[in-house]
């Protein structure tokens, strides 16, 4: 889908989103308000530029807007790789990213990602992993790395890898996967803005920043160890 | 105290090559180290297992608590041995739960001694949710007060998402041949060819992620030598002047300007002896060949 087409069906109210490069910033109303919309589009790689202008743009909505609600739209086929980027610590630029989304939620900003393209490592780390709640679209493509390349890495046969993907969510590529691990709250068919408005919703009546994705992994079924080794650590 | 040189030279214990059990014995008060679920205790991954990998029953890290300095501290250690030190589903949840129980227990600090690639790719899911858990963990962590200090020397550096938590943490002490990034040297190559970035140069490599580049750029807080009494005495010293400030705008704002500033001032650059010879220093060439303590001289030498 066409990011005009999204923002058509997520805003029906109205929206005035813009797109400076890969980066996208704006504002849309829904039933209730006008909320901030941040993100990528076009399976944007993530560097210095992106990682700052989306920082930057979430600290004066903190500052100017309080409480504004924040959209995230995610389209990451991960970090940006080069040298140039990383003599300048990329890492340190999308933790700086990371730790604005993290302020936002503690200024009491409720915030929803949707993953609208790709959702790839470090791309997806550094905010759509930091929201409330990550959504994703029915056709959206999250994951660590195709199991070919996989195969390369780990040199386990690609034939054995596809074979094992089929009974656990723990490696392969697939928004099911991180659904039933809990880092997906749900996936959408379409976007609408029912489904936007319900999400923005479920936020507010929780209003907890408690992390309940491994519990949610637990109760899905798709990621059991988590929680209970975290239990027992607690226990020790 | 003026020990014959031969002597000198027997107490010192390379932090990059120990395990991180040792590591963790070599940095605490003697004797004070409590492991939470020790070996006998856990169980090696099953995702290993499914792939006929042979696992680890500590699945690569340690945690537990201990004194520093006569301080109490919980402690997080990544064993780059085992699977480069990268983060599965019960590697990551050790991490998460440690941090979650220094909410509750409230030491002087977490020491989060590092050495990992980052994901491992054998539970990539798994492994990537479990570093999101943690970086929220580190950052809840530190808004309720506890500091978090990365110490970063091991032999698999910190890359992926672990360089990512890394910058999270309240400071980062460093080593020399520590090296801190995202994507790794090898990767790049990969993708964007030996042009781009040659990972066998390992000059080069030192240069773009290595402790005296971190070190001189501001993306660590102390530079040490590469041996675990001096990782030790650097954290000691931190945790007496370290505190932790409510979350808030200003200091991001802060951060937000000197990453802004940078990108314009080192714009195009591609090698830390660029970047260097911006900052000011001299002889950028002689960097590699300094000891510790010139280079920290000749940090606090340069222009503003």
């Amino acid at each position: 889908m066409k990011l005009i087409e999204i923002l058509n069906a997520l805003f029906p109210a109205g929206h005035e989103v813009g797109t400076f490069g890969q980066l996208i910033a704006g504002t849309a109303q829904t039933s209730s308000s006008t909320v901030a919309v941040l993100g990528t589009t076009d399976a944007a790689a993530i560097g210095h530029d992106i990682a700052l202008g989306l920082a930057g743009r979430i600290l004066d909505i903190v500052d100017q807007h309080p409480g504004r609600p924040i959209v995230f739209l995610v389209d990451t086929k991960g970090q940006a790789l080069s040298r140039a980027e990383e003599l300048l610590c990329l890492n340190g630029s999308l933790a700086h990213l990371a730790r604005c989304v993290d302020l936002a939620r503690r200024q009491g900003h409720v915030s929803v990602a949707l993953v609208t393209g790709e959702a790839v490592s470090g791309g997806f780390l550094s905010f759509g992993l930091m929201a409330d709640k990550t959504y994703a679209l029915a056709d959206a493509q999250v994951r660590v790395m195709d199991l070919k390349a996989m195969a390369r890495v780990t040199k386990i046969a690609h034939e054995r890898l596809v074979e094992l993907a089929g009974s656990s969510p723990t490696f392969a590529p697939g928004a099911e996967n991180y659904l039933s691990m809990g880092a997906l709250e749900a996936i959408w068919d379409a976007p609408t803005a029912a489904l936007l408005e319900s999400a923005l919703d479920q936020r507010v009546a929780k209003g907890l920043l408690v992390d309940g994705r491994m519990d949610a992994g637990r109760e899905r079924g798709g990621r059991s160890l988590a929680a209970q080794t975290v239990a027992a650590v607690l226990a020790a | 105290m003026n020990a014959p040189v031969h002597t000198q030279l027997a107490l010192r214990h390379s932090y990059f090559e120990a395990s991180a059990r040792s590591r963790v014995a070599q940095l605490l008060d003697a004797g004070s180290f409590r492991e939470f679920l020790p070996p006998e205790v856990s169980q090696p991954s099953p995702h290993l297992a499914v792939l006929g990998i042979p696992g680890a029953f500590d699945d690569g890290v340690i945690v537990g608590s201990g004194q520093l300095g006569g301080k109490p501290v919980l402690l997080i250690a990544q064993e780059g041995q085992f699977m480069g030190g990268a983060v599965g589903e019960i590697h990551g949840a050790k991490i998460v739960g440690l941090l979650r129980r220094a909410i509750v227990e409230r030491p002087a600090a977490v020491v989060f001694m590092v050495d990992s690639g980052g994901v491992r790719l054998h539970e990539a899911n798994a492994g990537l949710i479990a570093i999101s858990e943690i970086m929220r963990a580190v950052l809840d962590t530190r808004a309720a007060g506890v500091p978090v200090i990365a110490l970063v020397g091991g032999s698999c550096g910190a890359f992926g998402g672990m360089g990512i938590v890394s910058r999270l943490c309240s400071a980062i002490v460093m080593s020399e041949e520590g090296r801190l990034a995202l994507s790794g040297p090898e990767v790049i190559e990969t993708v964007a060819g030996v042009e781009e970035f040659d990972s066998k140069d390992r000059a080069l490599v030192w240069r773009v992620t290595g402790g005296k580049h971190r070190y001189l750029t501001g993306d660590c807080a102390e530079l040490v030598e590469d041996d675990a009494a001096s990782f030790r005495q650097s954290t000691i010293d931190l945790l007496a002047g370290l505190t932790e400030p409510a979350p808030g705008s200003s200091a991001l704002r802060t951060e937000q300007k000197r990453l802004t500033q940078r990108r314009e001032r080192f714009a195009g650059m591609r090698d830390g002896l660029e970047v260097w010879a911006a900052m000011g220093m001299a002889r950028p060439a002689e960097v590699s060949l300094m000891d510790r303590d010139s280079l920290v001289a000749a940090k606090k030498g340069l222009p503003a």
